[in-house]
């Protein structure tokens, strides 16, 4: 039996490398896919207290919190295609139209 | 006392209020006329509700003092617990005589304005103005307390300001207004000492109460106690700003740059008399202190000769009468000093008669002369302005002290009592008395000889040149001093008498030049002492008249014989200097130029006060308030707190980048931040 604390190490290892990603990197798409990464990090914490607890509940988030990122990934994707068709480019800091 | 009218005392200060409420803030569309009749109603009501009330209390056996203290139902200005003060009025004898006064004199001297200023700019402003000080006036004599006083003080001193810079786009009139105001703040300040010393030490304010309290410790007298002097002389103070004594007379000459009718009214018969009104009316305070009285006294006196001599060598008209009317204010503080406050009231009632009736003749002359002020360019004015030279020459007979024109009894009546009163000094101030009434009798017979008589100084022709140079230079740049007259066709003769308007007030108060002394004949010249008995219930508690009464009258008429020989004298020095022999004067003045030009320069006392007190005072204001607490800690503070929110916005600014990943950085770590504390948030709990 793996001890829960495993568990939660390895997920905020995960969380915080994707928080590093998403400050250090400037491709949008890296850029989200650090944002899934932190996704997953909570993923793992909320089954490995489920686990823990005996509680299906947490379980029932994750797939919650699947459904809203999948849909998110759809959103999101779409946005950065249609920057890359009007900008020419990914990279967040030229991505700049808001900034007075 | 349901039959008597105290409930419509309220009325004789308030009715002027309304007026100064519609002229002030509905006169600017009124039509003149309506301006007019608004101003003068307001003050012939209240004039007529004091000559009810006089019929009523002398009806009425009045009791000794302090007739009636009127206050609001249910209403206390200022209660702290043991102290209150309230808007309360009292009436006795001497409130009497100066609201006859007031709104006497002042009801003429309006009627006499509708025509003075008819042409004038502002006519509306100008009504308000003097209404309004008819208002505070009256509060001032009708106060029963010394802060309701005090509110009236103020408020006079506030209107004086007002209408001495009339012409207030005229910058030597708008500085004359703002000296009034300067100086006699100096005196309020004096005067609102007086009261912290009166709560301090009485726990009141209210007139009844301190002289109750004083007559019920008389060993305060006995013992010394340095209070009663310092609040008798800060009183007087007080008073010696708002009458123009010494040292701080100097205002009241610059006043005349005011349209000569409020010369009349306010700067010769009623507001500068408020400061011998409240001497007298505090007199318990002052009779408690010899030093006091004797300071008083001494004040009246130098005053009254020191504004004499300089009044002696004025060419402006109403210059000379300015400075006559300090001196004589002098007299009537002289008379307060020796104990004689009858007297002083007496002298304070003929003179508003007279001086009132010489401002207003000179306003009629300056009016004949098309806004002339210089004596100098006057004369044989006698035949021109006939009844204007009439009625003028009753008020200069008045003031000379030429019997039987009142300010014979008065002045006489000063000049006796100084004569026999306990004060050390009685001799040199009679003979300072004495003095100035010769020097007084030489410089009105002086004006009245170089306006009158002798040659016109202008032709025909030149006259109406010069009057439009005059108006010329007034339109320029002195705006209109005097002369209201806008065309020259109205005139064309130049020289020309006023309109009935403004020759009915002076006939009247010719007529109580000369009768208006009567009333107070003394007992050696088989009068009955009228004056001093009716304010008999006001000053008994003075001893001075009865320790005259036991020398005999013999002394009385040789005293007033002396005082006519003055007054004789004074006007034969006139007499030859400016008609027989008109040179003499100017070479008396060449062979003494030193002497001359000291006294021409009134003694260098404006320039002795701005040299000493004002430079360093304005290098004081500069260097220091200005420069170090007003730039330097002021100014500074502020710029030291607006650079330091700078600061810290600046350093907040520079959050706000744009960038995303900053902002997801900043959140990174606050959420860090809040983990570090919800997991440590215990042990540091702990800790502290």
């Amino acid at each position: 039996m793996v001890p829960t604390a495993y568990y939660l190490i390895l997920a905020a290892m995960l969380f915080s490398i994707g928080i590093a990603a998403f400050l250090i990197k400037r491709n949008v798409i890296t850029i989200f896919i650090s944002i899934e990464l932190m996704l997953n990090a909570v993923n793992l914490t909320f089954v490995a207290f489920a686990h823990m607890w005996h509680q299906v509940s947490g379980q029932i988030f994750v797939f919650f919190v699947m459904v809203v990122a999948a849909a998110e990934a759809a959103v999101g994707l779409a946005i950065v295609l249609s920057i890359f068709r009007t900008r020419k480019t990914l990279n967040v800091d030229e991505i700049d139209l808001m900034k007075s | 006392m349901t039959s008597m009218p105290w409930s419509t005392i309220w009325l004789i200060p308030l009715l002027p209020f309304v007026g100064f409420l519609i002229n002030g803030t509905l006169g600017r569309r009124l039509p003149r006329n309506v301006v007019g009749a608004v101003a003068l109603l307001f003050t012939a009501l209240p004039a007529g509700l004091v000559a009810w009330l006089w019929v009523t209390m002398c009806a009425a056996e009045a009791p000794r003092s302090f007739v009636s203290e009127i206050r609001p139902n249910g209403f206390d200005w200022i209660a702290i617990t043991g102290f209150h003060v309230n808007f309360a009025f009292a009436v006795d004898h001497l409130t009497l005589i100066m609201l006859a006064v007031v709104t006497g004199v002042g009801f003429l001297i309006h009627i006499y304005s509708v025509g003075y200023m008819g042409h004038e700019e502002g006519y509306w402003r100008y009504f308000a103005y003097l209404n309004l000080f008819m208002f505070f006036m009256s509060v001032l004599v009708l106060a029963a307390n010394f802060l309701l006083l005090f509110v009236g003080w103020e408020g006079v001193g506030l209107a004086s300001y007002l209408l001495i810079g009339f012409y207030f786009k005229k910058s030597s009139a708008a500085n004359a207004g703002k000296k009034a105001f300067i100086v006699n703040r100096i005196g309020d300040f004096g005067f609102l000492l007086a009261m912290f010393l009166l709560i301090a030490h009485f726990g009141s304010l209210s007139f009844k109460e301190v002289f109750a309290v004083l007559t019920q410790n008389p060993q305060w007298q006995q013992q010394g106690a340095h209070f009663l002097p310092a609040i008798a002389l800060l009183l007087l103070l007080g008073a010696a700003g708002k009458s123009a004594q010494i040292p701080l007379y100097i205002w009241l000459p610059d006043a005349m740059e005011g349209p000569t009718p409020v010369s009349a009214l306010i700067h010769a018969a009623t507001m500068v008399t408020a400061g011998v009104y409240m001497v007298a009316r505090c007199h318990p305070l002052f009779d408690s202190s010899p030093f006091a009285m004797m300071v008083v006294a001494v004040i009246g006196a130098a005053t009254a000769l020191f504004a004499a001599s300089i009044g002696m060598v004025q060419n402006d008209i109403k210059r000379v009468l300015a400075y006559s009317t300090i001196s004589q204010l002098g007299y009537m503080f002289m008379a307060c000093g020796v104990g004689a406050y009858a007297a002083g009231i007496f002298h304070l009632l003929t003179h508003a008669f007279f001086k009132a009736l010489l401002f207003l003749a000179a306003g009629s002359v300056i009016h004949a002369l098309s806004g002339e002020q210089d004596m100098r360019n006057m004369g044989g004015l006698r035949t021109r302005t006939p009844i204007t030279f009439w009625t003028m020459s009753a008020g200069v007979f008045a003031i000379a002290g030429i019997p039987p024109f009142a300010g014979f009894f008065s002045k006489d009546e000063i000049l006796y009592r100084t004569f026999t009163s306990t004060n050390p000094l009685h001799i040199v101030l009679w003979l300072v008395g004495l003095l100035t009434a010769g020097m007084t009798s030489f410089y009105m017979f002086r004006l009245w000889f170089k306006t009158f008589f002798g040659n016109a100084k202008f032709e025909r022709t030149e006259l109406e040149n010069h009057a439009s140079a005059v108006h010329a230079r007034s339109r320029t740049n002195l705006m209109m001093e005097a002369e209201p007259n806008e065309d020259q066709a109205e005139c064309p003769h130049g020289v020309h008498e006023s309109p009935w308007i403004m020759l009915l007030p002076l006939v009247v108060l010719a007529i109580l030049s000369i009768v208006g002394g009567w009333v107070g004949i003394p007992a050696a010249l088989g009068g009955n002492n009228g004056m001093e008995r009716f304010l008999d219930p006001v000053f008994a508690s003075n001893t001075t008249g009865e320790a005259a009464a036991t020398v005999g009258h013999g002394l009385e008429l040789a005293l007033a014989f002396i005082s006519v020989l003055a007054a004789l004298a004074g006007f034969y020095f006139a007499y030859v200097s400016y008609y027989k022999k008109p040179g003499t004067a100017s070479t008396l003045a060449a062979r003494n130029p030193t002497a001359y030009s000291l006294v021409k320069n009134k003694y260098l006392v404006d320039e002795f006060y701005g040299a000493y007190l004002i430079t360093p005072l304005l290098m004081f204001t500069r260097g220091i308030l200005e420069l170090m607490v007003e730039l330097g800690l002021v100014n500074g503070s502020a710029a030291a707190a607006g650079a330091t929110t700078r600061g810290f916005a600046w350093i907040a600014r520079k959050q706000i980048s744009g960038n995303i990943r900053s902002y997801a950085g900043w959140l990174a770590i606050g959420a860090a931040a809040v983990i570090t504390a919800m997991i440590f948030g215990d042990a540091l709990k702990a800790l502290l």
